[in-house]
Parts: C-alpha cells; structure tokens; sequence
C-alpha cells in the first residue's frame, strides 16, 4: 500500500481550493536500470476526486505526470467540515483513497 | 483505417482480459471499471492529430481563450515542469495536456463538471524541448492553444 497523499482544501471565497500531493514513482517505461533492462511502466491512471460523493474532478493520466503528482484545482459548493476524498488507481490496480476536511 | 481497427480489436481484447479477470473474482468489479475508464489509444499517440482521433474530436480551434498560468518558458528540470490551465471557454468540458515531443504526447485529461473551475494545475515530465498543447473541450468542440517550454535537463532519460 502506498504512503497517503497530502491533501488540503481551504475555502477561497465562495470555491473550496483543493491542493492534493500524491506519492508514487509514475514510473514511465522508458528508463533502463544499470544492467540496460528497461523498468516497468507503473503509474496513476485514475484520480477521481469527490465532495459529499459528488464527483467534481476527474483524470486519466498518462506516465508524463510527474513523479509524486501534484494537483490542484478549484470547485463551488463546498462548505467549513465537508469532506473531499481523492481515490487514485494505477496501472497494477492498486488503489488508494484518501479524505480531507474543507477549512 | 486499418490502424483504427488494430486500436478497436487491442481495446476489445483488453477489455475481455479485465473481464475475464473480475469475473474470477481477482478484482473487485469497480477496480476493473476505473481500469476500463482509461483511454489507452488515446495515451499512445504520437501527433496532435492522433491524439484527436483517439479522442473522438475533430481538429482543434485555436483559441486565445485558453491560458497557461504559472508555467515557465524555460523549466531547468524536466522530470518537474509546473503546468497550470485556465480555460475561459464557455462549457468547458475536459482539460488536457499534451507535450509533442514526448514519447507519447498525450500527459493527462482532466474531465471538469459543473461546479468546477476549469483552471488547474500539475506537474508533467517533458523528454526535452517542446510545445506543450492545452487542448479544452467544450460544448463538444475542441479547442488549444500551445507554448513552447525549454528544457536544459531531460526528464526521460536514465
């Protein structure tokens, strides 16, 4: 299981700012280790971010994301002690869900 | 045509795979479904056209409505380069990014519903050098706008 992603969600205004750091390799498949193998693709293909089950972000992402993916984005209706959860799926299907409280 | 038919038997035999897979109870249904949500075709492309095609889209309008924000002209690491989108198209539907001369253009799309700002940022890995495309969707139109981002230190290579 992967380590937790690093999420915080403040109200802005009336938009709930949502700032997510996820940790994972986002191995590309292009590299070769020192004996020329190259080193398997393993990256996050799926995020979905949701708030009171409300999908109010969705990716696909290829492996040009970054390692240790950074995201942040901005959605209306959220309020103080709602809750945003971020789910991300890679391409080993492993899975990993993670919750914030909107401040 | 024919590469068309190659792409639709790879998704249709993939897509057999998985359910081959859930049905023996290895996966959790939903786990196979996110899987499934992935556009592959789309993911392993190699020009702008492609990508579109992949896509489902039609060639893009370039549009000045669409802006990069905090995203640099020259980026001294390419295994980190900032990106950040604000699309001012109306109905903006979905957000991607695409790096042309990466291995596979297509980095990310960004499906925005209702509610959401179609502004974002990320991170992305660029091989060298090259225009990255912000390519929007809205009201069943694509759109893009592009910049080029200067690389002096690759992101792709051992």
């Amino acid at each position: 299981m992967a380590d937790p992603m690093k999420i915080r969600a403040n109200l802005v205004g009336d938009a709930t700012e949502v700032k997510v750091l996820m940790s994972h390799e986002m191995e590309t498949g292009q590299r070769k280790d020192a004996d020329g193998k190259v080193i398997p693709a393993w990256f996050i293909q799926n995020v979905k971010v949701a708030h009171n089950d409300k999908v109010v972000l969705a990716a696909q992402w290829g492996p040009a994301v970054a390692k240790n993916p950074f995201l942040s984005f901005r959605f209306k209706g959220g309020a103080k002690g709602d809750k945003v959860k971020i789910t991300w799926t890679d391409n080993h299907n492993d899975t990993r869900t993670d919750e914030a409280t909107i401040a | 045509m024919d590469t068309h038919r190659r792409q639709a038997l790879k998704a249709g035999s993939a897509f057999s795979l998985l359910t081959l897979v859930a049905a023996a109870g290895w996966l959790d249904p939903r786990e196979a479904a996110a899987a499934e949500s992935w556009n592959k075709g789309a993911f392993e492309t190699h020009s702008l056209d492609e990508t579109m095609k992949a896509l489902g889209g039609s060639t893009p309008v370039p549009s000045n409505d669409i802006v990069f924000v905090a995203t640099p002209d020259i980026a001294e690491n390419g295994a980190v380069v900032p990106i950040g989108i604000t699309s001012k198209v109306p109905q903006t539907d979905s957000i991607a990014i695409l790096i042309e001369k990466n291995p596979n253009m297509l980095a990310a799309v960004f499906d925005i519903p209702p509610g959401t700002d179609p502004s974002l940022s990320t991170r992305i890995k660029m091989g060298q050098t090259s225009s990255v495309y912000a390519l929007v969707k809205a009201n069943g139109r694509y759109y893009v706008t592009s910049k080029e981002i200067k690389v002096t230190l690759g992101g792709c290579g051992g």
